[in-house]
């Protein structure tokens, strides 16, 4: 049989592609081979995106953490297809876990392409006690194996050199008996899939889905089994101070205390040293004191002070003074400080505990734990975590999962900002604050759970060691994703602040302005400059916060302001995931549902606290807010648990 | 028995997973009919947490109530 995989003279104009599980350090072979950056986490999902990059004259292509390849999720997907078009498979392994990994090891073995082992993290095996007999391994697999620590770029120098020796490898007696009786024309590869009962495989090829996956699944089980026992001495078992916090993590009694405690600790960096210290010095000194004037002098002498084009440059929206004092006075300390704790999160392990942790709690929302995974991203950015909502195990979850993450979870500029604004108004204001948005997450969650049609799944979740973070690496991370976020977000700024500047100087702004008085100010009680904050709030979430500042306001219209705009539309970007995920339909509705769901609340809480005002005036208006969202939230529950939803 | 009856620290063998996907899934983790895992955790109400070979796996609570299991002793 002639086939181009086993040609193997010299590497070159290949396309080598990464396969491991999750977690096994994928993107950090990646980064030394291509020299380009991607994403390092300890969660699965971090790589959805197909990642390509050069290698001399091959092409190396990143894929998704998978523990089989075929179609059981997106992720396996998308790598499904990025093997089956590969020359050369490197499978990363993780050397802790190798009754884990080498089951996927010896799937790719069976598809009889060329493949490379590397055995990472050789220094965790080693802690823990873990001889590997990689010449024996070696033999029994029938492809190269080499050892590395990646993080510290130990054994990486041979990996250049091994990709040259990969080979194909032993496959399993029962797949290459099996294989013989499909059609020759069909690719080795694809064979197998189809044998393993792939759907979307076997209907490229006109086929029906073969039935003998448990019977493959179940020999390559037995054979990797016997692997590690031939390959694996374990000399010591001993209990590491992991295992120990990682209980902690997920039993209620320590987990919640723990988990407060982290969520304290991460609002004192970002809430209050980064968004108040840091951020008074960028925004009001440096870009205050020192940038605005110079600007608004210097562009004054080349444009007249008073003409429409100067107010446009350096005016009230002025596309210079505002972008630039925004965005880098404002937002990048703030969605730095937001990445960098992101990071830590991601890389230490902490994410799938949090979901185990919580996964009671969100079954009551139609979720189960795994959402907290684009939940909290959500709080980086709602767009990225829209995207990870393909995770999800059923349709009602990712229906339930996009509306929730829309409405509630303000993105890490926004919140950002909120948490700058809240810090002036006292703990007062941000505790009822706090309790508004938990609670329209909460009855949200309730209404969903009993109103979306379907069946949720149930949680299956890998629970990674848990690892100190390494700062480099987080560093790093964190520093990319904020300067992303900068350079994406700086042309848009600009065209919003644009937008608003021309809308001011021709006055149309004040005719919207005029045009929205009933809404702005008769029930939601602010001035109407608001609407401005409105406008920008659809270009993106975080500017409509920002021109918030732009104008005076009470305490009180500042916190109605602040809870419209968390829970208003997304900005622009996560609309049109939203649109593509969930199709034209569905979007629209999603879109102008949460918009009214904004301006009911927010006005609702607006003509609350006017009403105790009047009627109550010896009691505090605040208070009793509080008292009624309790009340409200309380009966939901009561609700809930007298007759739970299916 | 159903693997949410378990105790922590109980050793048990998996008899019969009857989700199809799930089990397909399990089976490349390791775990498969016949398979003896620890529990290793059970959250009040919540998930159990199976561990084999350096490995944990959190399984939800519904997902855990539809698994046969046997205590090994």
């Amino acid at each position: 049989m002639v086939n181009k995989h086993y040609q193997q003279e010299g590497v070159t104009g290949k396309n080598i592609v990464l396969v491991g599980n999750p977690n096994v350090g994928k993107s950090v072979f990646f980064n030394y081979l291509t020299g380009r950056y991607t994403d390092v986490a300890n969660f699965p999902g971090t790589t959805t995106n197909v990642i390509c990059g050069r290698c001399g004259q091959d092409a190396v292509t990143d894929t998704p953490g998978i523990y089989g390849v075929s179609s059981f999720n997106e992720e396996e997907k998308i790598a499904r297809d990025i093997v089956l078009h590969g020359d050369i498979l490197v499978n990363i392994v993780d050397a802790v876990h190798l009754e884990r990994d080498l089951f996927l090891t010896q799937q790719l073995i069976d598809t009889g392409l060329p493949v490379l082992v590397v055995l990472n993290m050789m220094d965790e095996a080693q802690q823990q006690g873990i001889k590997i007999d990689i010449r024996v391994l070696s033999e029994l697999l029938g492809v190269p194996v080499i050892a590395t620590v990646a993080v510290e770029g130990k054994g990486m120098d041979q990996l250049k050199e091994a990709i040259c020796r990969a080979r194909a490898g032993r496959r399993l007696p029962p797949v290459q008996e099996k294989m013989a009786g499909l059609p020759a024309d069909i690719p080795d590869p694809e064979k197998l899939l189809i044998l393993e009962g792939d759907p979307v495989v076997s209907a490229r090829h006109g086929m029906a889905p073969g039935g003998d996956r448990e019977l493959i699944y179940g020999a390559r089980r037995r054979w990797v089994n016997e692997l590690v026992a031939m390959s694996v001495k374990e000399t010591s078992r001993k209990e590491v101070w992991s295992t120990v916090l990682s209980r902690w993590m997920i039993q209620p009694l320590t987990g919640i205390p723990l988990l407060i405690l982290t969520l304290w600790a991460l609002y004192q960096l970002v809430g209050v040293f980064v968004a108040q210290t840091v951020v008074g010095f960028t925004e009001e000194i440096l870009m205050g004191q020192y940038f605005q004037p110079a600007v608004k002098a210097l562009v004054g002498r080349m444009v007249a002070p008073e003409s429409a084009f100067n107010q446009i440059l350096v005016g009230n929206f002025g596309v210079i003074t505002m972008t630039v004092t925004y965005l880098l006075g404002l937002l990048f300390p703030l969605v730095l400080g937001f990445n960098l704790v992101l990071a830590l999160l991601e890389d230490s392990g902490y994410l799938p505990r949090i979901a185990t942790l919580l996964d009671r709690v969100l079954t009551s929302f139609g979720l189960n734990g795994q959402a907290v995974i684009p939940l909290v991203l959500g709080f980086g950015c709602v767009t990225m975590a829209l995207m990870s909502t393909r995770l999800l195990g059923s349709e009602r979850e990712r229906r339930i999962a996009t509306i929730i993450l829309a409405l509630t979870v303000p993105c890490s500029a926004q919140l950002a900002i909120i948490a700058t604004m809240l810090a002036g108004l006292g703990p007062g204001y941000a505790i009822v604050y706090g309790l508004i948005i938990v609670s329209v997450f909460m009855a949200g969650g309730l209404l969903l759970n009993r109103f979306v049609s379907g069946q949720s799944t149930s949680l299956w979740i890998d629970l990674p060691p848990l690892r100190l973070p390494k700062p480099g690496n987080v560093l790093k991370k964190s520093w990319m994703k904020s300067y992303e976020f900068i350079t994406e977000a700086a042309p848009l700024f600009a065209l919003g602040a644009l937008c608003l500047g021309l809308l001011e100087v021709s006055g149309a702004l004040n005719a919207i302005e005029n045009a929205l008085v009933p809404l702005t100010v008769n029930w939601l009680g602010l001035p109407k400059e608001a609407a401005g904050g409105f406008i920008m709030g659809v270009i993106r979430r975080e500017f409509g916060t920002a021109s918030l500042f732009s104008f005076p306001m009470s305490d009180v219209q500042k916190m109605v302001a602040l809870t419209t705009i968390t829970l208003f539309v997304p900005c622009i970007a996560s609309a049109m995931v939203i649109y593509k995920e969930r199709g034209w339909k569905e979007g629209t509705a999603i879109w102008l549902g949460i918009m009214m769901v904004a301006f009911f609340i927010g006005g609702l809480i607006n003509q609350l606290l006017n009403l105790f005002t009047t009627t109550l005036p010896a009691a505090s208006p605040l208070t009793m807010l509080a008292g009624v969202i309790i009340l409200g939230l309380a009966f939901l529950l009561g609700i809930h648990w007298l007759k739970p939803a299916k | 028995m159903t693997l949410d009856k378990c105790k922590r620290g109980q050793k048990i063998k998996i008899l019969n997973i009857p989700n199809e996907v799930i089990r397909s899934q399990a089976i490349r983790f390791g775990i498969f009919e016949g398979t003896v895992v620890t529990c290793e955790e059970v959250v009040p109400a919540g998930p159990v947490v199976v561990g084999m070979c350096k490995q944990q796996i959190a399984i939800g609570r519904e997902l855990a109530k539809s698994i046969a299991v046997q205590p090994v002793n």
